[in-house]
């Protein structure tokens, strides 16, 4: 015998070398779950399957292709078992059509889930392939164990996901996988149930489809594969929609994949689809998540650009000049220093700044011995150019509300060298109360930022509608103080350039149109030969055209930050009182010296409506007195009668007085009749001021007023002050 | 904003012609207009009178800054130059130093300039004469106190300073808050 053999005392024994090892359970698992791309072993029901199969894929494959647009570009990740699926869902796609329409509808959901119930058990009679793992499962006589099962049925899913590039397919997999889960609900009860049921729930409202994709974590990769084909087909919708689709849907899943793909909230991104087309809306966002490249500009104070880019470069600096546009600039690829920290940065000679930070300042382009205003000066880089263009002559207010922030002004100021620019800390809405009369005026507003997202991600999720309209309010009060700072005579200059670091229709073209109505101003031409002219209609707004001569530049078009610059022209120090759009004012008004000083002396009576209005009133006698003045107010309440109203009170006054103090004319009781007869309104004032006039005046005066009484409202006080200054222009 | 006191106004001779010597008058009376001096928050401007009637119209409380900060008055009405002066004193400038590439940086460190990254210096500069100091490039970097006379620089030895610094141009970024 020898060595004794006891079965009972096992001695284990390694591996041999030809053991194989069991890697473990996901290995396992792994094929599995693998699609039938896999060698599998195909019981004869299976093959028999599989043959009628085969039948069936030819036809629905014509139709499919057609419809969903899939050309062969995607046949390589489109699975076949997924597309077995795919065959079901185009049999049902009329289904699915109307399914989408009552989208928001449970109903629909409900009928549709019934439909295609019933369509699932004719199909299982039928025999049908790959849908329904439940029958697989047991035709092939594999005993997947339920987690197997659900793993499947996950990856399936996962699997159908990024094939489809549209609403439709997705809506379609969702439905084919309710469906399913409802057949096989039954075996796969215990663990996949409770996603079920919360899939079923979030599936009824329209969001539905996406809050589950948020479920199940879809990776960017395939959000991206779907974003560009859904701009493929939003391209070529024509050609390339599935029928039945509406625009809005394919659109839907592009906000939502952008806002998941970039991180940007809806509202922005609804914003930026209204502001671009979408081809060029993903170009957009693609410069978004990069920096745009590092530019400098020369301080010709102190230096010139080609001794300057010898010295970097002497350093280690890799540059270029930054473009014929312009002179001064200067653009660094990389560098082995610290570019904001060289000698040469330290002396002065050369700022940081970014690209589209020259372009106001070479549109408003200051000349020598001027006097220029920056109201929102800070960090002081637009000033600085300012003064390197100006030559340190004449004077520059830089001013900024922001008290930290003009630190770094003093700091850019002192560093460069500029010896005329006075720093001061208003709130830029105070402006032309403290010092007017600038022949130029540089307002870079403070806005939302949406041009410098790739600054500053943080505005892609914190901007919503209010902000925007805070901003665009902000803006509008600024425009006006600094159009109101300018000095429409001024011999060289009356200029204002208006800019922003946004791209949004709200703070831009609004603010300039809002400008262009309140106040006597006109649109010049920036003098930048590029970027993208301004917005002469956007959605359901509609501006002045001169709009045109603004321009609008972008991250990807021009590869610099966001930008918007309007150069305005002030064509006169008055401020028009009433809004310029009234057109109906301006026809009626006699524009003879003497109508227009006789309006605005009852208006400056109404101003001071108790204080005895002698002054005006001796002087509207001489007016009055000389015939010729007295038509011009007839015909200018002829004018306005269709209008009716006429400030009154004083004007009565006016007239009561004159007819107590002066001697009666036949004219004045005339005239005063005249005006009662215009004016369909009385006054109290009329009552008490009419006693002093001639008997025979009062009496008729009376009847007037009685029968007037009757028709009369009491005018209020908005309406008074709408009538005086329609009357006082 | 108001003007100097004779006191202010003898101090802050007295340290400017430490650095340019006789040639203040060449401050003030300029070719392209006169200019002056003021004081506003214990701070001196130099100005030019056409800047200092816009700025009149300024409030004081909110008014940040005018031409250019010279420097500012301590507590005990001693007068501190600042770097910002830094571009009127290096024109006329009686005594300069220049120092080695090696040693710029040291400097704009705010360091003590030693021997060792002496480049040049003006002859007969007298000991703890006020100097201003450029880059071998005749950038002006700042300015000091001469701590040797030129004599004594030749023979001492390289590790001790020669120059004490009082301010360089790189507290434009290291101590920007204090220029206002």
């Amino acid at each position: 015998m020898g060595r004794k053999l006891d079965p009972t005392i096992k001695v284990k024994r390694g591996p041999g070398r030809k053991a194989r090892k069991q890697k473990g359970a996901e290995t396992e698992l792994s094929k599995f779950l693998v699609d039938d791309d896999g060698p599998k072993k195909l019981s004869s029901r299976s093959r028999k399957r599989a043959v009628k199969r085969a039948q069936v894929t030819k036809e629905p494959k014509q139709e499919e292709k057609p419809k969903k647009g899939f050309t062969d570009e995607n046949s390589k990740w489109l699975k076949p078992a997924p597309r077995k699926r795919k065959i079901e869902q185009s049999e049902e796609d009329e289904d699915s059509d109307s399914q989408w329409e009552e989208d928001d509808d449970e109903e629909g959901f409900d009928k549709k889930e019934m439909e295609e119930e019933e369509e699932e058990d004719d199909d299982d009679m039928v025999d049908d392939y790959g849908a329904d793992e439940g029958d697989e499962q047991d035709s092939d006589g594999e005993e997947l164990l339920p987690i197997e099962r659900a793993a499947r049925k996950q990856k399936k899913q996962t699997s159908k996901k990024p094939e489809s590039d549209d609403d439709d397919d997705d809506d379609d997999d969702d439905d084919e996988e309710k469906d399913d889960l409802k057949e096989d609900g039954e075996e796969e009860e215990d663990t996949v149930q409770a996603n079920i049921d919360e899939t079923e729930q979030f599936k009824l409202p329209a969001a539905a489809e996406r809050a589950k994709e948020g479920l199940l974590a879809m990776d960017l990769q395939t959000i991206h594969q779907r974003i560009r084909d859904n701009v493929d087909v939003l391209s070529h919708f024509s050609e390339k929609r599935e029928e039945g689709k509406e625009r809005s849907e394919y659109l839907s899943l592009l906000r939502s994949d952008l806002c998941t793909y970039y991180s940007y909230n809806e509202f922005l991104i609804s914003k930026l689809m209204d502001l671009f087309p979408v081809s060029e809306l993903i170009d957009f966002l693609e410069a978004n998540e990069i920096q745009r490249p590092v530019t400098i500009r020369t301080n010709t104070l102190k230096t010139r650009r080609r001794d300057l880019a010898q010295a970097l470069i002497n350093r280690g600096v890799n540059l270029d000049p930054l473009g014929k546009w312009s002179k001064v600039g200067l653009v660094i690829y990389d560098s082995s220093v610290p570019i904001g920290a060289t000698p040469e940065y330290l002396s002065g000679q050369y700022m940081l700044q970014g690209a589209s930070s020259f372009l106001p300042v070479m549109a408003l382009s200051p000349q020598e011995g001027e006097s220029v205003l920056d109201m929102s000066a800070a960090p002081g880089g637009k000033t600085t150019y300012m003064a390197q263009l100006m030559r340190n002559t004449g004077m520059i207010v830089a001013n900024d509300a922001n008290a930290d922030r003009l630190k770094s002004v003093v700091g850019n100021i002192h560093r460069l060298g500029v010896t005329n620019a006075v720093i001061c800390n208003y709130d830029g809405r105070q402006f032309p109360k403290v010092m007017g009369g600038f022949d130029r005026v540089l307002l870079d507003a403070p806005c939302s930022g949406t041009g410098v997202i790739s600054k500053d991600p943080g505005v892609k999720t914190g901007k919503d509608e209010a902000d925007i309209l805070r901003s665009a309010h902000l803006q509008k009060e600024l425009i006006l103080s600094a159009i109101d700072s300018v000095n429409a005579d001024s011999p060289t200059g009356g200029y204002l350039v208006y800019c922003t670091c946004s791209i949004m229709v709200e703070e831009n073209e609004w603010v300039v149109d809002y400008a262009l109505k309140k106040r006597n101003v006109k649109l010049v031409p920036t003098g930048l030969d590029f970027g993208k002219e301004g917005f002469i209609r956007f959605k359901e707004r509609r501006f002045h055209p001169s709009l045109k001569l603004s321009r609008r530049f972008y991250p990807h078009s021009q590869n610099m930050d966001g930008f918007f610059v309007a150069k305005l022209k002030k064509l006169s120090n008055a401020i028009p009182s009433a809004p310029r759009e009234r057109d109906e004012e301006e026809s009626s008004k006699t524009e003879t010296a003497a109508s227009s000083e006789q309006i605005q002396n009852p208006e400056s009576k109404q101003q001071k409506p108790n204080s005895t209005p002698e002054k005006s009133n001796m002087g509207q006698k001489q007016k009055l007195k000389p015939k010729k003045s007295e038509t011009p107010i007839i015909t200018k309440k002829t004018g306005v009668k269709a209008e009716n109203k006429k400030p009154d009170g004083a004007k009565k006054a006016k007239i009561a007085k004159l007819d107590g103090e002066t001697s009666k004319k036949n004219e004045k009781p005339d005239k005063m009749q005249k005006v009662k007869e215009l004016n369909g309104d009385s006054t109290k004032e009329v009552v008490m001021e009419k006693k002093e006039g001639s008997q025979f005046e009062k009496k008729n005066e009376m009847k007037r007023k009685n029968l007037l009484k009757n028709n009369t409202n009491r005018m209020g006080k908005n309406k008074f002050r709408k009538l005086k200054s329609m009357v006082g222009q | 904003m108001r003007p100097l006191t004779d006191e202010e106004t003898k101090t802050m001779f007295e340290k400017l012609s430490k650095y340019i010597g006789e040639n203040i008058k060449l401050l003030i009376d300029r070719p392209d207009g006169t200019y002056c001096f003021r004081l506003h928050n214990d701070r001196l401007y130099y100005m030019s009178d056409k800047i200092l009637k816009l700025a009149t119209n300024i409030s004081r409380d909110k008014l940040v800054s005018v031409g250019t900060c010279f420097g500012k008055f301590t507590k005990t009405q001693k007068f501190r130059l600042h770097i910002t002066a830094l571009d009127f004193l290096a024109p006329y400038a009686k005594f300069k130093v220049w120092v080695k590439p090696g040693s710029e940086q040291s400097f704009l460190y705010g360091n003590h300039i030693m021997k060792s990254g002496l480049g040049r210096i003006t002859e007969n500069t007298a000991q703890y004469q006020g100097v201003v100091v450029f880059s071998m490039a005749d950038v002006p970097l700042g300015f000091g106190v001469a701590a040797k006379t030129t004599q004594e620089c030749r023979k001492v030895d390289p590790m001790s300073i020669v120059v004490f610094h009082q301010a360089d141009i790189g507290e434009y970024i290291r101590s920007e808050d204090t220029l206002t």
